[in-house]
């Protein structure tokens, strides 16, 4: 039963009518990446928008031909047979506007320049992508998705749908988000950033002219991020006190085991993910609010609100903290919206919502086959 | 679906009946430990109420889920602080009175949350219970299921208990329902029935 979706293809979707964003910056001509699994029904009412994170993708499920290795990021969720069931769902997966997949971004070649965006690329918001995202919805057909999903930032994106098209989305699934960004989460985006900034071979953001990449500011603000989206249980679990080499070596090298993990994880992500996409991806988790035009009443901001919700967070979350959940689960009371929440036990922190648990995909199958009903009632 | 016919479903819960005849059409229902979500969908499909359930257990979010019906993960021994007052028409209780800890002040939070609210719970003064105590043993019966080692109870009381509960916390009992099965029971009901239901609001 749990099969994946087999061999995908990413498509490219080109859009000439100008996108003027939140910020007032205007972007002519942008192109999108995106990736469908799944058959959109006759009356297309079975599609699922699917939302990624900071450094997620268009590539969700299934792998490629010529990458078998490559399996998409929330291949555990989505598939044959899987919580996201692709033989009743419609799929689709998108990189955001601003990302380093495919999609038009910093390291995309201006036309109007013959050089890569870098720092002049807009600095893009949730409301942004979500009106990006609509215009693919557009191009694909789907005046309504039976679902928009996604975690953490990719929840953000979920939730600004029932807000900013509240006729096009039925149901909103928000995983290990928040309303908004708490001081301390905005603290740990910014020394990220400053990471970046400082590195001397960012050069404003114009690396690329100068060939090179900000690779130690990269793969700091990396290992920053990562130690948030792990729990110290998780962590004490996985590394504990572990040496390397088994003895202290009263030196600066890689001695535990857990800095050799975060070191490996940093020089991965520098090795494929763009600085300046890094830089956009925090602004907008950090300017995400929702309430913020509503005199910071969360339960006004929901009013416009139409979709039934699924709202889940995760016990040792801190970055994403179950609390933040309930914030959004009560303005939705407020509202009297249908919305169910589940505070999933998890030992594994944020990056929870990614991992294959089984509680956690039997809420997200039991919500999702109650979809697949209405489809066929 | 035949385990959520409603008539099923009122024939294997005598209470749920009851409740549901309290229940006007499109009310707003809070159901506090709303277990599978049975209850809930029986008021939607019988009542077109709009309602959320709290429930506690992992595999009770699932069923509720499966059931369509609304339910909040939640403790709701921690207290409703998520919840408005006056947000809803009814609050319920169904047979979960007896297994919580904080009682009283969780029936204030009831009455705060609803307008009115509603409880069931069997009767500790039915006259089984007190024959199985005169014989020194605790009861056990298809009301108290349960062994006095692994028992959920922990407050179970009578139905003059209950009301002079009422009596002594400004609680105003507007309607009882007492039944043995499901046929209601009139005469002696602190002796001859085995559950009771109870609708109630604020006084004064």
């Amino acid at each position: 039963m749990n099969a994946s979706v087999g061999i995908v293809h990413a498509q490219r979707a080109i859009f000439d009518t100008p996108l003027t964003f939140k910020s007032g910056a205007v972007l002519p001509r942008y192109e999108l990446m995106y990736e469908t699994y799944g058959t959109l029904n006759a009356d297309k009412s079975n599609a699922i928008l699917v939302c990624h994170a900071l450094s997620g993708h268009h590539h969700v499920a299934g792998y490629y031909a010529d990458d078998p290795e490559n399996v998409g990021w929330w291949d555990t969720m989505i598939g044959p047979g899987k919580p996201v069931d692709t033989n009743k769902f419609f799929v689709v997966g998108m990189n955001n506007l601003g990302g380093c997949h495919g999609s038009t971004g910093p390291s995309s070649i201006n036309p109007a320049t013959g050089k890569p965006y870098g720092a002049s690329f807009p600095v893009v918001t949730v409301e942004d992508w979500v009106t990006s995202q609509a215009r693919l919805a557009d191009l694909l057909g789907i005046k309504q998705f039976a679902a928009i999903m996604g975690g953490s930032l990719g929840g953000m994106q979920a939730m600004q749908w029932s807000l900013s098209y509240p006729e096009r989305v039925r149901h909103v699934l928000a995983i290990a988000t928040a309303p908004h960004l708490t001081a301390e989460n905005i603290a740990f985006n910014d020394v990220a950033r400053n990471a970046i900034l400082t590195d001397p071979d960012f050069h404003g953001g114009n690396f690329y002219e100068h060939g090179v990449v900000p690779t130690r500011g990269l793969r700091l603000a990396r290992m920053l991020g990562h130690i948030t989206y792990l729990s110290d249980d998780a962590m004490a679990d996985k590394f504990g006190r572990s040496l390397r080499s088994g003895k202290l070596g009263y030196n600066y090298d890689i001695e535990f085991e857990i800095e050799s993990y975060l070191r490996y994880q940093g020089d991965k992500f520098a090795a494929y993910f763009d600085a300046n996409t890094y830089l956009l991806m925090t602004k907008a988790l950090d300017y995400f609010d929702p309430a913020r035009d509503y005199a910071d009443n969360l339960d006004k901001a929901f009013a416009a609100a139409r979709a039934d919700f699924l709202v889940l967070s995760f016990t040792t979350d801190w970055r994403f903290s179950p609390e933040r959940s309930r914030t959004i689960v009560n303005a939705l009371l407020h509202n009297r919206r249908n919305v169910s929440y589940g505070e999933i036990s998890s030992a594994h922190g944020h990056d929870s919502f990614l991992m294959q648990h089984e509680h956690y995909h039997e809420v997200m199958r039991a919500y999702l086959d109650r979809i697949a009903m209405e489809l066929s009632a | 679906m035949s385990a959520h016919d409603p008539a099923e479903l009122a024939a294997a819960r005598p209470d749920f009946a009851a409740i549901a005849a309290w229940i006007p059409q499109g009310a707003s229902v809070l159901d506090l430990g709303c277990g599978d979500g049975s209850l809930l969908r029986y008021l939607k499909e019988t009542r077109k109420i709009r309602g959320y359930g709290v429930e506690i257990s992992d595999a009770n979010i699932v069923a509720c889920i499966r059931n369509g019906v609304n339910v909040i993960q939640s403790n709701l021994e921690s207290g409703l602080s998520g919840f408005e007052s006056n947000a809803f028409d009814y609050v319920i209780l169904s047979q979960t009175l007896q297994a919580t800890r904080h009682t009283e002040p969780l029936v204030q939070e009831m009455l705060r949350v609803g307008r009115e609210a509603i409880v069931s719970f069997p009767n500790f003064g039915h006259w089984k219970a007190r024959l199985n105590v005169l014989r020194g043993h605790m009861p056990v019966s298809d009301e108290l299921p349960y062994q006095w080692f692994d028992t959920p109870n922990v407050h179970l009381c009578t139905l003059h208990d209950f009301e002079e509960f009422c009596d002594g916390h400004r609680v105003h009992i507007l309607e009882r329902r007492v039944m043995t099965g499901d046929s209601e029971i009139r005469l002696l009901p602190n002796l001859l029935g085995s559950m009771a239901v109870y609708r109630f609001k604020r006084a004064g």
